[in-house]
């Protein structure tokens, strides 16, 4: 479902242009309000539609199974760290759903340039960087030459 | 300069009467492009639509005495304080620009039809309201230029691509900027003040003509949404968005201090 905007909620702070990342929120050459270009290239991450502070942006559902009359709103509050949901059906049936924007603290995840660089040593390991802990396991398992089908070494 | 009247000394080669009427014609370029956006736009029609499908699917009854108050709110909160602004920046420099226009607008009006010669001595504060008006436009209006214009800000556009949404902005820091050059040109007796004076009348006339293409109206629409949006909430249809979540508990650690990107 590709988002569009509500032209008279937005205030163009741009948030949407920032976060996108299809690239395809833009602002509007005339009213300076942000738009989607091209809805058919959304990815529907629905980035734009949590991040937009005025909840300026909605999602428009298909019309195969999501008929035109119908709503899909969101609203997202930082302070309680959650995400809403409300589906609302052409014939006025409602779904709603919540739930939490993360399930880590905010600014427990350490950045990547927490982390030590990787020495000229680890591109002769199969790991990736940052690799075993930062999946959160003790190892992963290694290919090693006898697992591997007999011709190829 | 910032304490004689700009308008009595240019009444030396412009009569006070052309200067009135040219400010008569100008609120009336506003009105008339203001009505013709209205209705060409259908603005009003889609706002009229709107509070008719909000009131039918309300799950509460708004009173007369709430409304009331919600305009009451509506004027203070999102009009006078700029409300609507989610960044710091741009709700101090809309409020610069907006109060500054309104000083600068103001005084001129008043000094062109109560004080427009020599003979009547204009107080001092209003050549001065007239100054600081104008310079708050250009504080404002250029740091949102520069600075924070979303063009710039998030699109990485240059900030001297200009477009039409730019009209607007750019004719009022015009009409200000020019305005200033002038009184000061003119306090100093300089020979270019006629040419500094053309170009403020040029940039005037160009905003407060383009209404009709410009964002100029948005001061009369925008109050209208922040108030539909205050009824909506009010009434129980806030516009179809979920209710605030009542159970914030069930997620237990993410209950942390909001960080903005």
């Amino acid at each position: 479902m590709p988002t569009f905007v509500y032209m008279t909620r937005c205030d163009g702070c741009g948030h949407c242009v920032d976060i996108c990342p299809s690239d395809i929120m833009h602002i509007d050459k005339t009213y300076r309000r942000a738009y989607n270009i091209e809805p058919n290239m959304c990815w529907e991450c629905y980035s734009c539609v949590k991040a937009c502070p005025q909840n300026a942006i909605d999602a428009r559902g298909y019309s195969d199974f999501a008929p035109l009359g119908h709503s899909v709103r969101v609203l997202r509050e930082e302070e309680k760290g959650t995400i809403s949901w409300k589906l609302k059906f052409r014939n006025g049936h409602e779904k709603n759903f919540v739930s939490p924007i993360r399930t880590t603290p905010w600014g427990s995840i350490k950045s990547p340039a927490d982390y030590d660089a990787p020495n000229a040593d680890a591109f002769k390991n199969q790991e990736l960087a940052h690799e075993p802990e930062s999946l959160n396991i003790d190892s992963l398992p290694a290919l090693t030459r006898d697992k591997l089908k007999l011709g190829v070494v | 300069m910032f304490t004689s009247n700009p308008f009595a000394e240019l009444s030396a080669s412009i009569s006070p009467a052309v200067m009135q009427a040219y400010v008569v014609v100008m609120i009336l370029l506003v009105a008339v492009g203001t009505i013709y956006d209205v209705l060409h736009k259908k603005s009003a029609t889609y706002f009229r639509q709107n509070m008719r499908k909000s009131k039918s699917a309300a799950t509460r009854q708004v009173g007369g005495g709430e409304m009331v108050a919600m305009a009451m709110k509506t004027a203070i909160v999102d009009v006078a304080a700029s409300g609507e602004f989610c960044s710091a920046r741009r709700r101090v420099a809309h409020l610069l620009t907006m109060y500054g226009f309104l000083a600068f607008a103001i005084t001129t009006a008043i000094m062109v039809f109560w004080y427009p010669t020599a003979a009547t001595p204009t107080p001092a504060i209003l050549p001065q309201l007239w100054t600081i008006g104008a310079l708050m436009v250009c504080v404002g209006g250029y740091w949102f230029w520069f600075f924070i214009r979303v063009d710039v800000a998030a699109e990485g556009s240059s900030p001297f691509r200009i477009m039409r949404a730019d009209l607007f902005v750019l004719s009022l820091l015009a009409s200000a900027t020019f305005a200033l050059v002038w009184a000061y040109l003119q306090a100093a007796d300089n020979a270019w003040t006629n040419v500094a004076f053309g170009l403020f009348v040029i940039a005037t006339t160009v905003l407060f003509a383009s209404v009709p293409w410009s964002k100029f109206a948005h001061m009369f629409f925008k109050p209208a949404a922040a108030f539909e949006k205050r009824v909506s909430a009010a009434n129980g249809t806030r516009n179809n968005l979920p209710p605030p979540a009542d159970k914030p508990e069930t997620f237990g650690s993410a209950r942390q201090q909001p960080r903005h990107y």
